[in-house]
């Protein structure tokens, strides 16, 4: 029999903000154990939660790039369940009213070859809702250690439907969520750094078959390889289970990404019944249409609208735009720089084999770089107007590189100029044809390529500063003469 | 007009203090003494700070001989009942759990306390975590009634109640959930306000039914409770539950506000419960009011027979969730020899709450439960936003309502401390405000024939405190039950 799974993920994402969600404590990472913390954090007798409204905003933006539907109201609930890293034994969540409701993921599967665009589909998303991270443990010999300072980050949590069909589109869904999310400066999304984690709810059921299997949740997939590798592996635990008469109980499995192994973490049994119910201590916040407004304005363009536009405007070949646009930075980078130079492919190519060339070499981010748009276009207009040939760009640009000097300058400073002067170019021409008479002979009979002959020993009396095209137009008009 | 300094209302002492007739180091002097000298057989107090408070009456006569007073409550000591947050003192909810725990932080009405100059004086006692009628639920020991000692003084703020009774501070704080500033008010002969729900910061002050809470003056006179309370108000940014309103003058709106008023009686508040004594009391107050012009009419509150349900769902509910975080690990008591930590928390707090805590985190937890949730705690809240109707609803007819604050005056320690029905009854009368998120304050309004101190409840619309506290004063200034203080 052949099976098929059915995949969903649960994402929890920290929101980028400068403090906590519901305190003024500022947030961050690596920092001293329990240095950011205060009393509300600690969750110190008498203390109370008070939004911060800079996390709303974000998930607001989150949701409306998704095109979910905003709730009006946004509301919060208490999650009890006692754990040592949750400082108040609840954590602050949303549950029946989530502020994000339907929207999806646009996805892109691998095409059949590195230049070609795969397919592309959008997976539906159930919700999204707002939350509070919680404490980090550490176990060191018989003791455990907590640390505080993650408690309270803003966290959303983004429910995908079940409607992923393989380890490779969960890969894909994840990929796309986080380049939306920084695109939309949402989160910087690093999994090492605990930024996003994923929860996947998996089963199987024989291809055609309607209703879904029995689910199984793994969970500490923390890597985005993880994802894939920890699917791939429960798909085939699954498969082999059922295959060999066993049964899929509902669990929860942790899975451990160095060994490839999964193992139960608890049964539907065990599950927690977290008495969800409305915190008294926060009221419910009301988003209007002009709130929503404000922060659809804020909202940039997908990446793949803008890969699809980039396709069509600017005539760009899909390898080119699958390098430019992934990159929020670098695709604006290449946007600024065409519409300077009106040669956007030209451009692109600069950009795509030269720059991130240099940047790798110099190991720093396009952020560093001393390289601008403007000067990426000005090189290209350079050469377009014949000043400069492109041997010698490649030189100017890794000048431009290293120095943040305008390309201009660097071919004044270095004398690169391309030979303009119409009359000298003559002069070489004629002193070439006539030092030459077999290759003369030779054009005459009909052999083109006799003409590069000239050439050579015109650009070695230009020093090569002679522009080829000046060049070549020269010895066709004055051959034609003779 | 007592002799004794530490019988003088806080009005008083400010144009003493004014007069540099007296100072606030004497006045603390007398209050410390007065403190040592009964506190041993009231036991009001879980501990004190004589050297920080006397440090602070000393500060408080240094800005007033500069002439950067504060104002009326410059140098005045407030007691605080002991869960409001004092940075650098002790904060226990008088439960083992808390026992050795101090604030590092302060609650927003000490900020404000402390910006009006006066002095957070001592820890007060109460039923632990607030919960309780009576400060027979604290895990150091119960307050007595300084009218007869051998009854209680009521609670949960039995605490604030009796110290401000037996002039062992001149005003202070507590807190009121169910009735626990009006009760214990109305058993030790003090005034005891309950503001609007929200017109209080709850920041700081330890969590019993979030709700429900707020934090409330009581004093020995219905101006000094106008001017604690007004030393309090306001919108707090680190509690989204407080209220954007505007305060008035409570203090001058007291001599502005003569009325007459139209005062709703409500009907179901007057039935079998109600020992006659109270209700003799109550009825001679609701002539008086009758006697200066004011309209009294019958209300109905119909829903009110629900209240003791619906309350003990809610604030069960919320305190089962608010209380999770004393746990053992970040705070608080730790017990010994866990195995584990599922072990730590089960001996932990089995240890740390005492029986009626632990009734009430169980029943919370309980109603909250997975397929219990509805029929209790949703259909609670339907039967809460009722029971508000009902008061808004009278409002349509009436300024305010009285009632009596508790159905029987002060009752003997032990009486009811086996029956937790019994003592949640004595709340009848007051539930229903908080509930409503209503201001409500108890008043003396006479004694019983064995000299137990009774109170009149008036209940008034939300954050009309002006209203409400001038309709007391307008009692106030013909009764002088204030004067009659216990012999100790």
């Amino acid at each position: 029999m052949k099976y098929e799974a059915v995949i969903g993920l649960e994402v929890h994402v920290q929101i980028k903000t400068r403090s906590k969600m519901f305190t003024r404590v500022e947030t961050g990472f690596g920092r001293e154990p329990n240095t950011l913390t205060d009393p509300v954090v600690l969750a110190l007798p008498g203390t109370l939660p008070v939004m911060n409204k800079a996390a709303l905003d974000a998930i607001i933006k989150a949701g409306l790039m998704l095109g979910c539907e905003i709730a009006p109201i946004c509301k919060w609930d208490r999650k009890n369940y006692f754990y040592p890293d949750s400082p108040k034994n609840y954590q602050i969540s949303q549950y029946d009213q989530p502020i994000c409701i339907g929207g999806s993921v646009e996805i892109e599967l691998p095409g059949s070859a590195r230049n070609i665009m795969g397919e592309h589909k959008k997976i539906p998303l159930t919700r999204i809702h707002l939350e509070e991270d919680v404490g980090k443990l550490n176990h060191v010999g018989f003791e455990s250690l907590v640390d505080y300072n993650r408690a309270g980050t803003p966290l959303m949590e983004i429910v995908s439907e079940p409607a992923l069909q393989s380890a490779e589109e969960a890969f894909a869904y994840l990929t796309s969520l986080k380049q939306t999310l920084i695109y939309g400066s949402i989160s910087d999304c690093d999994m090492e750094k605990g930024q996003l984690r994923c929860d996947a709810n998996i089963s199987i059921r024989p291809v055609g078959q309607q209703s879904l299997g029995t689910k199984v949740e793994l969970k500490n997939l923390n890597s985005i390889s993880f994802v894939r590798d920890g699917i791939e592996h429960e798909i085939k635990r699954q498969i082999s289970m059922v295959e060999s008469g066993g049964k899929i109980v509902q669990e929860t499995r942790d899975y451990d990404g160095q060994k490839g192994q999964s193992q139960s973490l608890r049964t539907k049994e065990m599950a927690h019944d977290y008495r969800y119910f409305p915190d008294p201590d926060l009221m419910p916040v009301k988003v209007d249409a002009e709130w929503k407004a404000r922060i659809q304005a804020e909202c940039p363009e997908l990446p793949f609208e803008k890969q699809r536009r980039f396709q069509e405007t600017y005539q760009l070949p899909y390898t080119l735009t699958s390098v430019l646009v992934p990159d929020r930075g670098l695709s604006e980078f290449f946007e600024a720089a065409a519409k300077a130079s009106g040669k956007p492919q030209a451009v692109a190519n600069w950009i795509v084999n030269d720059l991130l060339r240099e940047l790798a070499q110099a190991k720093i981010g396009l952020e560093e770089s001393k390289v601008k748009p403007a000067h990426v276009a000005e090189l290209v207009k350079l050469i377009e107007a014949g000043t400069l040939i492109s041997n010698t760009a490649k030189d100017v640009f890794i000048d431009v590189f290293q120095t943040g000097d305008a390309p201009a300058t660097i071919v004044e400073r270095k004398g690169l100029k391309a030979e303009t002067n119409e009359g000298e170019l003559e002069q070489w021409c004629r002193d070439a044809i006539a030092g030459n008479p077999k290759s003369l002979a030779d054009f005459k009979a009909g052999k083109d390529s006799a003409i590069n002959g000239f050439k050579g020993t015109v650009m070695k009396a230009a020093k090569g500063k002679a522009n080829p095209k000046s060049v070549d137009e020269t010895l066709r008009r004055l051959l034609a003469t003779m | 007009m007592s002799n004794e300094l530490f019988f003088k209302t806080a009005t008083e002492l400010a144009s003493l203090l004014e007069a540099k007739k007296v100072s606030s180091t004497e006045l603390m002097q007398a209050v410390v003494a007065r403190t040592k000298a009964v506190d041993p057989k009231i036991k009001a107090f879980n501990s004190y700070d004589e050297a920080d408070a006397l440090a602070q009456a000393r500060a408080a006569d240094e800005r007033r001989a500069r002439g950067t007073s504060l104002g009326v409550l410059d140098g005045i000591p407030v007691g605080m009942k002991d869960v409001i947050a004092v940075n650098g003192q002790p904060l226990t909810a008088s439960s083992k759990m808390l026992a050795n725990f101090v604030s590092p932080y302060d609650s927003t009405v000490t900020v404000k306390l402390k910006q009006a100059g006066a002095i957070p004086w001592g820890r007060l006692n109460l039923d632990e975590f607030a919960m309780g009628s009576s400060t027979e639920n604290s895990a150091f020991h119960t307050t007595s009634n300084p009218y007869d000692l051998d009854r209680v003084a009521g609670g949960s703020s039995g605490g604030s109640a009796a110290s401000v009774a037996a002039g062992e501070t001149i005003v202070s704080l507590g807190s009121d959930t169910g009735g626990s500033i009006r009760q214990p008010a109305a058993l030790c002969n003090v005034v005891g306000l309950k503001p609007t729900y929200g017109l209080v910061s709850r920041y700081g002050l330890i969590a019993f039914a979030s709700s429900l809470d707020q934090i409330g003056p009581f004093a020995r006179s219905v101006p000094d409770a106008a001017a604690l309370l007004q030393a309090i108000v306001g919108q707090d940014p680190k509690d989204s539950t407080s209220v954007q309103t505007d305060v008035p003058n409570y203090v001058a709106e007291l001599e502005k506000r003569k009325g007459p008023w139209r005062l709703g009686i409500p009907k179901e508040y007057f039935s079998d419960g109600l020992d006659p004594e109270v209700g003799a009391a109550v009825q001679a107050a609701i002539d008086f009011y009758r006697k200066q012009g004011c309209e009294i009419k019958e209300v109905s509150l119909p829903h009110t027979e629900y209240g003791v349900g619906v309350y003990y769902i809610i604030a069960t509910a919320e305190c089962s969730s608010n209380l999770a975080r004393y746990d053992g690990i970040r705070y608080g008591h730790r017990a010994e020899g866990a195995k584990d930590i599922v072990d730590l928390y089960f001996k932990s707090r089995a240890e740390g709450f005492g029986p009626e805590t632990k009734r009430r985190v169980i029943l919370g937890t309980y109603v909250l439960s997975s397929g219990y949730y509805d029929a209790y705690y949703l259909r609670a809240q339907k039967v809460r936003t009722l029971i508000r109707q009902d008061f808004l609803n009278a409002y349509r007819d009436v300024d305010a309502i009285l009632t009596p604050t508790s159905p029987t005056p002060a009752f003997k320690k032990g009486e009811k401390a086996a029956n937790p029905l019994a003592m949640y009854l004595s709340d009848i009368y007051t539930i229903g405000v908080n509930l409503a998120g209503l201001p409500g304050m108890s008043i003396p309004c006479g004694f019983s024939k064995t000299g137990l101190p009774i109170g009149l409840q008036i209940i008034g619309q939300p954050f009309k405190e002006a209203e409400m506290l001038a309709i007391a004063r307008a009692y106030e200034r013909a009764h002088d039950w204030s004067a009659r203080h216990p012999q100790l």
